[in-house]
């Protein structure tokens, strides 16, 4: 794994001790839990498809809002109240990653959906979750790009 | 919503009501399992007695892109404690595609004692009906199965080539941006598992979802399914079928609902899907 901020490592070492499948379950609906909407202002701009996730099955929303300290602020959305394994996906990157330098959040690699939730991920089960990783990567890099301009 | 037996279904035996299954959860020869696309759904809750059928982990060979053999689908059976005469009821997330899928699956076999339930999983929450994450364990039987029968119910792509020279229809049941190729050529969009995008020549687009009422995951009545696969697009009755989708999931969904609900008899599902006709050399194509 590359050089990962602080607690996402923490988490991706957590992981992966993990052998047994019912925990790995167990842990992840325990994120899934902690799951928080992006609040009502995030969700209302007018251009919330361009926020959509392809290929994700749970219909997942990523948005990426820059604060003026120049870290990042994650928001997520889930309209499918059965998409656990998105909302633990969401709980994971927003407790991790919000609130880091946009650097540190352009770092992640979407590698780490299968560290997260292990081979059962697979003919594409995953596609959505790492496009959700892909999408919150993506977005700080081209914050990183137009604040260089 | 109408009760299953007056929508007018060719085969309202196959479907069983939240009600029914409510009724039926202790019953011994009924088994209920559970199928879905969220591989937490199960461990997070789960209708009480009912068992965990993967697609992935148990309905696949974990080498070749095949489905399980007999020795297989038998050492599954025997697990889940089922017998040929047990009733085996599918419900899952998504509007029971992988409910379907499963079942599909069990029909190779020859499992005909199946059953799916109406609405699957959204709508026995809905209900605010009895989950639990208990974990059920069932005295292992000693299930013998047939030989897997690929003829009737499952199409292999050189049947698809030679299906599409003769111009019979196909129902591509994926969305119509994936239908028209338009999201193999999106920027920062996973490419679906396929080179090239776009539909097999003659596939008519018709959503998976268009065969369930959106609120609680029902199947809509024959007359409504009739509007759509008939009025709409054309098929008819006698008509010999083929419905892909991108890995065969979906299309068992909708391969269900022609086969059983308005019953076609000779409907089949291409499971290589698209993500083996799009990336097969020389295959035709159309956008």
């Amino acid at each position: 794994m590359p050089d990962y901020p602080e607690k996402l490592a923490t988490i991706l070492e957590d992981f992966n001790f993990i052998t047994d499948p019912r925990e790995r379950a167990d842990y992840l609906i325990a994120f899934a839990d902690r799951f928080e909407e992006a609040p009502a202002y995030i969700t209302a701009r007018p251009d919330s498809e361009r926020n959509r996730v392809p290929a994700c099955e749970s219909e997942a929303f990523v948005w990426v809002e820059p604060q003026e300290d120049g870290t990042l602020q994650l928001h997520f959305a889930v309209e499918n109240p059965q998409g656990l394994s998105a909302k633990a996906l969401a709980a994971i990157l927003d407790d991790c990653l919000s609130g880091l330098p946009a650097e540190e959040v352009a770092k992640v690699d979407p590698e780490i959906v299968f560290a997260i939730f292990g081979k059962n991920i697979a003919m594409g089960r995953g596609q959505g979750l790492t496009s959700m990783v892909a999408m919150v990567r993506s977005a700080a890099q081209r914050y990183l790009a137009e604040r260089q301009r | 919503m109408t009760e299953i037996a007056n929508r007018g279904y060719a085969r309202p035996d196959v479907l069983v009501s939240t009600d029914w299954v409510a009724q039926h959860l202790n019953d011994p020869d009924v088994r209920i399992v559970e199928s879905n696309e969220d591989p937490l759904l199960y461990a997070s809750g789960h209708i009480p007695g009912a068992v965990e059928v993967d697609w992935l982990k148990d309905l696949n060979d974990p080498l070749r892109r095949d489905y399980l053999d007999r020795a297989g689908f038998e050492a599954l059976m025997s697990r889940i404690g089922a017998t040929p005469d047990t009733t085996i009821v599918f419900y899952g997330d998504k509007n029971n595609w992988w409910a379907t899928y499963a079942f599909w699956i069990f029909q190779l076999f020859g499992h005909t004692n199946a059953r799916i339930m109406d609405g699957g999983r959204l709508k026995w929450e809905k209900e605010g009906r009895a989950l639990t994450r208990d974990v059920p364990s069932f005295a292992t039987t000693n299930y013998k199965a047939r030989e897997r029968d690929d003829s009737r119910i499952r199409a292999f792509r050189d049947q698809v080539l030679a299906h599409v020279r003769t111009g019979l229809p196909l129902v591509d049941v994926r969305s119509p941006q994936e239908y028209s190729g338009e999201r193999l050529h999106m920027p920062d969009y996973p490419n679906e598992g396929a080179l090239r995008g776009g539909h097999i020549p003659g596939a008519k687009n018709v959503p998976w979802s268009r065969a369930v009422n959106p609120d609680d995951g029902t199947f809509k009545p024959a007359e409504a399914l009739r509007a759509i696969y008939e009025g709409e697009q054309g098929l008819s009755p006698d008509d010999e079928i083929i419905a892909y989708c991108r890995i065969g999931e979906r299309s068992s969904h909708t391969w269900f609902v022609l086969s059983y609900l308005l019953g076609y008899p000779r409907v089949r599902n291409y499971d290589g899907s698209w993500t083996e006709w799009g990336n097969t050399v020389g295959v035709p194509i159309e956008r």
